[in-house]
């Protein structure tokens, strides 16, 4: 199973991301890392020509709700849109199921655990192409 | 020996320290007061910067601050002054800080933020519009735009009747911890420390009681640095842009004096105390023996203190509030010239109203209630606190020569190396973490049943991002467009040159060019930074 990291946005914080980087290397996945300051339309291409099962992406400023909703459709529309998204980073609880709502596969606020994280993209259903 | 007693448990400092259960006359007996302690105020500055510290002046109080308009920053920051606030401390959005206007594409949904959105000279004005900047000092929290903020920061000021030369104040403007943390580079490394080099010599002549860098090992301890490497690494820095300034003839004397650094606090008590009085002495010797600097001032690590985000929690806020207070406390026994705590909400968001008032109110409490300000150094002289010290300093030199080994820092930087090891290091201290071998309060350990996380989160306003892009495209339409695009040509034309761009941009600003268009002649003639992502 191959995994895109990726940092969307102009946030800079990427310990966060790096550290699940780490996590998903050491749980035996092949890990993609996008690096900084990625558009949405970037990272739904990224998707495809890194040919990813699945995507991660961090946030931390609190754009996660425009850009989460911005990633999906560009995802749709490079025909990466069945891929699982789950999106990590400084999300409050009232936007957690917001995200879901969106089309997010699942949601990892800040301080969750890694077996969490690993065992989504262990479990989450590889979708075939639309 | 007590170390070896199986009833102790060993304890390792992260700097990789032993701790002793009892410290006495024997674990200093090397040590020499006057060679390498020294009074308060004297080489090499062990003990502090100046004789008296807090006796004369306490600490300036520097709470980060800034969101939306700058309409609306120059409320908070006028409510801050009134509550006792004596220096400004100026968040910017990310747009402005990635050198985006307001209106551009990749800034959607950032606009006003997690900070002051700034695209024209028009928003400097908003801002400080009836600040005395000539007695309130001002930081900038800002890196690859710093150029253009300190070129607003001098305009905004000639225009409210202040001259330059009494302007005080801070640029955080220290682009190479940007690539190791915080992230917001733009262009190759350079042409950035080029830029660093252009405000350092344009304010030792124009704005001499400003500091035009603080070199800060905060963001890089976040990223994961232990603590003696956080000192190493913003040494490093520091040397960096001393020797390119050095190299385009300055004399260190001229403006070593005006670099500052901003450090975390996060961590054992003892440690941070030990590191920030060993790293004061290394600076002062890297100066004087180094870089022959004659001027005592010049060897002064001076430096802003109290912050350390990654201390803090998400699990059980209120809990951050006490953290902030011994982050405090540390820093006021560790000698900072300037305090910014975080607060008990910066795991979530920018501080509000409420909770930034509790940080002002934590340190006025040490300085009224606490006996904080009346002696300097109080801890010097514990055996403790000095054979920490002693260690601490040989833990942070063994950590420089490492970055030697690297090639240097500027290559260590570029290549992603310094990097790599700070996010190894960040993924082993969460993983500790996680097994509960590190212990935090409410996160590992005494959690809570049920956990309420909800607090009040700094509101984002779409309207006010509405209200900033309408004035901006007002401002582009209303500007004499044509003295913009001289002002950029010639900004372009002298780019690649080796001439202190400063005087170019000043002109841009001033013909209020915004950030995009400053930010994208640069973009144009240096290119971009090419992130290394292998980890």
């Amino acid at each position: 199973m191959r995994i895109l990291i990726a940092k969307p946005g102009l946030d800079g914080h990427d310990v966060g991301a790096k550290v699940v980087v780490h996590a998903l290397m050491d749980a035996g996945f092949e890990v993609i890392y996008t690096g900084l300051h990625q558009s949405p339309e970037r990272i739904a291409k990224a998707a495809l020509e890194e040919d990813a099962d699945a995507v991660g992406i961090s946030v931390l400023s609190g754009a996660h709700m425009p850009l989460t909703k911005k990633l999906l459709a560009e995802m749709k529309k490079a025909g990466t849109g069945r891929k699982p998204l789950a999106v990590g980073g400084n999300i409050p609880p009232r936007d957690r199921k917001k995200l879901v709502e969106l089309g997010a596969a699942a949601v990892f606020p800040t301080g969750s655990r890694f077996d969490e994280i690993v065992g989504f993209f262990r479990n989450c259903p590889v979708r075939a192409p639309e | 020996m007590a170390g070896k007693d199986p009833e102790i448990k060993e304890v390792t400092l992260e700097s990789g320290i032993k701790v002793k259960p009892v410290y006495g006359p024997e674990d200093v007996a090397d040590v020499d007061y006057a060679r390498d302690i020294g009074n308060p105020g004297s080489y090499p500055f062990m003990r502090g910067i100046h004789s008296l510290m807090y006796r004369l002046q306490p600490w300036t109080m520097r709470q980060y601050s800034g969101f939306g308009t700058a309409e609306e920053t120059n409320r908070r920051f006028k409510f801050l002054i009134e509550n006792g606030q004596t220096g400004l401390n100026v968040a910017f959005d990310l747009p402005t800080q990635l050198g985006y206007d307001s209106d551009h594409p990749m800034a959607h949904g950032e606009v006003g933020r997690v900070g002051m959105a700034v695209s024209t000279l028009a928003d400097f004005e908003d801002a400080f519009r009836g600040i005395p900047l000539d007695r309130i000092s001002t930081s900038l929290t800002i890196n690859s735009q710093a150029a253009v903020m300190i070129a607003m920061y001098a305009a905004v000021a000639e225009k409210m009747g202040f001259p330059l030369k009494d302007l005080r104040g801070t640029a955080q403007n220290d682009i190479l911890k940007e690539y190791i943390g915080r992230g917001t580079w733009i262009y190759p490394v350079e042409q950035a420390i080029k830029l660093i080099g252009d405000t350092i010599i344009w304010c030792a002549r124009e704005l001499p009681k400003y500091s035009p860098v603080s070199v800060c090992g905060y963001h890089i301890r976040e990223s994961g640095a232990l603590p003696h490497q956080e000192m190493a690494y913003a040494f490093a820095i520091a040397c960096a842009y001393i020797d390119h300034v050095l190299a385009r003839g300055l004399d260190i004397d001229t403006f070593a004096s005006r670099l500052s650094f901003n450090f975390d606090i996060h961590g054992n008590l003892f440690e941070q105390v030990a590191k920030f009085r060993a790293g004061r002495a290394l600076w002062a010797r890297i100066v004087r023996e180094k870089y022959g600097a004659k001027d005592p001032k010049s060897m002064l690590m001076r430096m802003i203190a109290g912050g350390g985000g990654g201390g803090l929690t998400i699990e059980q806020p209120l809990n951050n509030i006490v953290r902030g207070a011994y982050y405090a406390l540390i820093s006021a026994l560790s000698g900072t010239q300037t305090m910014a705590l975080c607060s008990y909400d910066e795991a979530y968001t920018i501080p509000t109203e409420e909770s930034a008032t509790v940080s002002l109110r934590t340190m006025q409490i040490l300085i009224e209630e606490m006996g904080l300000c009346d002696t300097v150094d109080p801890l010097a002289g514990s055996y403790c606190i000095e054979s920490l010290t002693r260690e601490m300093g040989a833990r942070i030199s063994e950590a420089m020569g490492e970055v030697g080994r690297w090639g240097g820092i500027v290559k260590a930087v570029a290549s992603g190396a310094v990097q790599r090891q700070v996010a190894r290091q960040a993924y082993l201290r969460e993983k500790a973490i996680q097994s509960g071998e590190i212990r935090k309060v409410g996160v590992n350990v005494y959690r809570a049943e049920e956990e309420q996380h909800e607090v009040e989160l700094h509101p984002f306003r779409p309207r006010e991002a509405k209200k900033q892009v309408d004035r901006l495209r007002r401002i582009r339409r209303e500007r004499d467009s044509a003295a913009v695009k001289r002002a950029l040509a010639v900004l372009a034309s002298k780019a690649a040159t080796p001439e202190n761009l400063m005087p170019f941009i000043m002109d841009a600003v001033k013909a209020y060019a915004t950030v995009g268009e400053i930010s994208d002649v640069f973009r144009e003639v240096f290119g971009e930074f090419d992130e290394p992502v292998r980890l």
